[in-house]
């Protein structure tokens, strides 16, 4: 229960209330914003956020989630895109 | 699915793996994952196998579940037979073994008892059903507690006054310190829990470098979230670096959501003390509600027996959850107790280091039967 899911805001139904509807994997839901309305630059359609039992709980900055890939990929030097180019030769599709 | 399958690319695990393999070689660590996220996480993908020998994965007490005492059960299965209730649980409570069953089994003789997705569906089942007392039963860290109190503040706000939360919030600051007291064990870092941290943010976490000596680096959920955490507890290691480290930047803020904060300070206190499931009881690490709430507490508006009750003696939960023991170390492992029918709490949640490990690991970690048995 402890698990939080990336969704996607589609929709801001009631800003009063915070309501939203977040699509997470193609499924709708009615999602609570009011957690993440008072960040920087509020909340808007077609932003990410961390989903927790019906809640918004952080948005995902998409620049940190790049540098993070980015970490990993440098972390193998050149080996990364190496180990890249043979995993998706190998993969029959 | 977009931050997801990024961080499952199986070419840049293995270079992650191939960075861990030479960080630690000629050493033997220990790391903490503290959160039952993460337990799950490392099950599901299988990440202890393909880890080096050096290091080892220590599973915490950060499954909100599993840390339930079995008195706390049997208040909330006491609240869910009180005439006239309806019961709202998440999923994951409904197979607790309390002393006399589980909510499932009030359920089966005549309990309303009502799984919920967010608490906010439970308002809405109040609202929908005036005539009726529905009560709440609150679990989890400092990741869950916002959404409650959000529910309570709605509740005040639209003067719903047939809804009462049943409260069993805990913190995690508390359990981490009572783990770093605990003299039997030996730890080398923490894998710090994501979610929680999206609330609290990193700050709370200084005093495992500053009073303990070790690094705690706060992780995602992904497999190459736990992977690229291990790598940066081990330079830290290597670089003689002793500090807090975030590598889940794209949720986690240092400062945390102060929002949230704002509101837990408004809707919360911290309990004098409270008992967790083979920890004991640990002063101020649980939440209840703040006298400005108390129409909406479940434990003052009905009458509950709040009796003690120790745990099984044959489960060994506590060793498990302050990663004294692994999992199949257990007596009564995959025998007496299973996820069909649990003992202890950590075979119930699937975030619980027993139910992890039994519904994915046992049958691939050809280690794991022969440790058992030897």
């Amino acid at each position: 229960m402890c698990l939080g899911i990336p969704g996607q805001i589609v929709e801001i139904v009631d800003d009063e209330q915070h309501k939203a509807i977040a699509e997470v994997d193609g499924v709708r839901r009615e999602v609570n914003v009011g957690l993440v309305a008072g960040d920087p630059g509020g909340i808007s359609v077609g932003e990410w956020v961390l989903i927790h039992v019906g809640f918004a709980m952080s948005k995902l900055d998409e620049e940190e989630a790049a540098k993070t890939l980015e970490f990993l990929k440098l972390l193998g030097g050149g080996e990364y895109f190496e180990e890249l180019d043979q995993f998706r030769e190998s993969t029959p599709l | 699915m977009k931050f997801v399958d990024e961080y499952r690319d199986p070419a840049a695990a293995r270079v992650a793996v191939e960075q861990i393999t030479a960080l630690a070689r000629g050493r033997h660590l220990k790391f903490m994952e503290v959160c039952g996220g993460h337990t799950h996480t490392i099950y599901k993908h299988g990440i202890e196998n393909v880890l080096p020998e050096s290091v080892e994965l220590i599973h915490g007490p950060g499954c909100p579940v599993c840390v339930i005492p079995m008195g706390r059960v049997d208040d909330g299965i006491a609240l869910a037979e009180t005439p006239g209730v309806i019961f709202t649980s998440f999923g994951d409570m409904m197979r607790v073994p309390g002393s006399n069953g589980n909510l499932l089994e009030a359920k089966a003789r005549g309990a309303d008892v009502r799984m919920v997705y967010s608490p906010l569906d439970a308002l809405r089942i109040a609202r929908d059903n005036p005539d009726r007392e529905v009560v709440f039963f609150a679990i989890g860290f400092e990741t869950t507690a916002p959404s409650t109190a959000v529910t309570l503040l709605k509740a005040r706000a639209a003067n719903i006054t047939n809804f009462s939360v049943f409260c069993n919030h805990v913190t995690i600051v508390p359990p981490l310190k009572a783990i770093l007291e605990s003299p039997d064990l030996r730890l080398d870092g923490f894998i710090g829990p994501g979610h929680v941290s999206t609330v609290i943010g990193n700050r709370p976490y200084r005093f495992v470098p500053a009073e303990y000596k070790l690094p705690l680096v706060t992780a995602g959920f992904e497999p190459l979230d736990i992977l690229q955490s291990i790598v940066m507890l081990l330079q830290q290691i290597r670089d003689g670096r002793c500090e807090v480290e975030n590598q889940y930047t794209r949720a986690v803020r240092d400062e945390g959501n102060l929002k949230a904060l704002e509101i837990m300070a408004e809707v919360y206190e911290v309990r004098p003390h409270f008992e967790w499931r083979g920890l004991g009881f640990i002063s101020q690490s649980a939440l209840k509600l703040s006298d400005a709430f108390s129409p909406w507490d479940a434990e003052l508006r009905f009458s509950v027996p709040g009796v003690r009750v120790a745990d099984p003696k044959a489960c060994q939960c506590g060793e498990v959850l302050k990663g004294v023991i692994k999992p199949w170390e257990c007596k009564v492992f995959g025998t007496a107790c299973t996820p069909e029918t649990p003992i202890g709490t950590c075979m119930v949640s699937s975030e619980g280091a027993c139910a992890a490990y039994y519904n994915y690991g046992r049958f691939t970690k050809g280690a794991a039967i022969p440790v058992r048995s030897a």
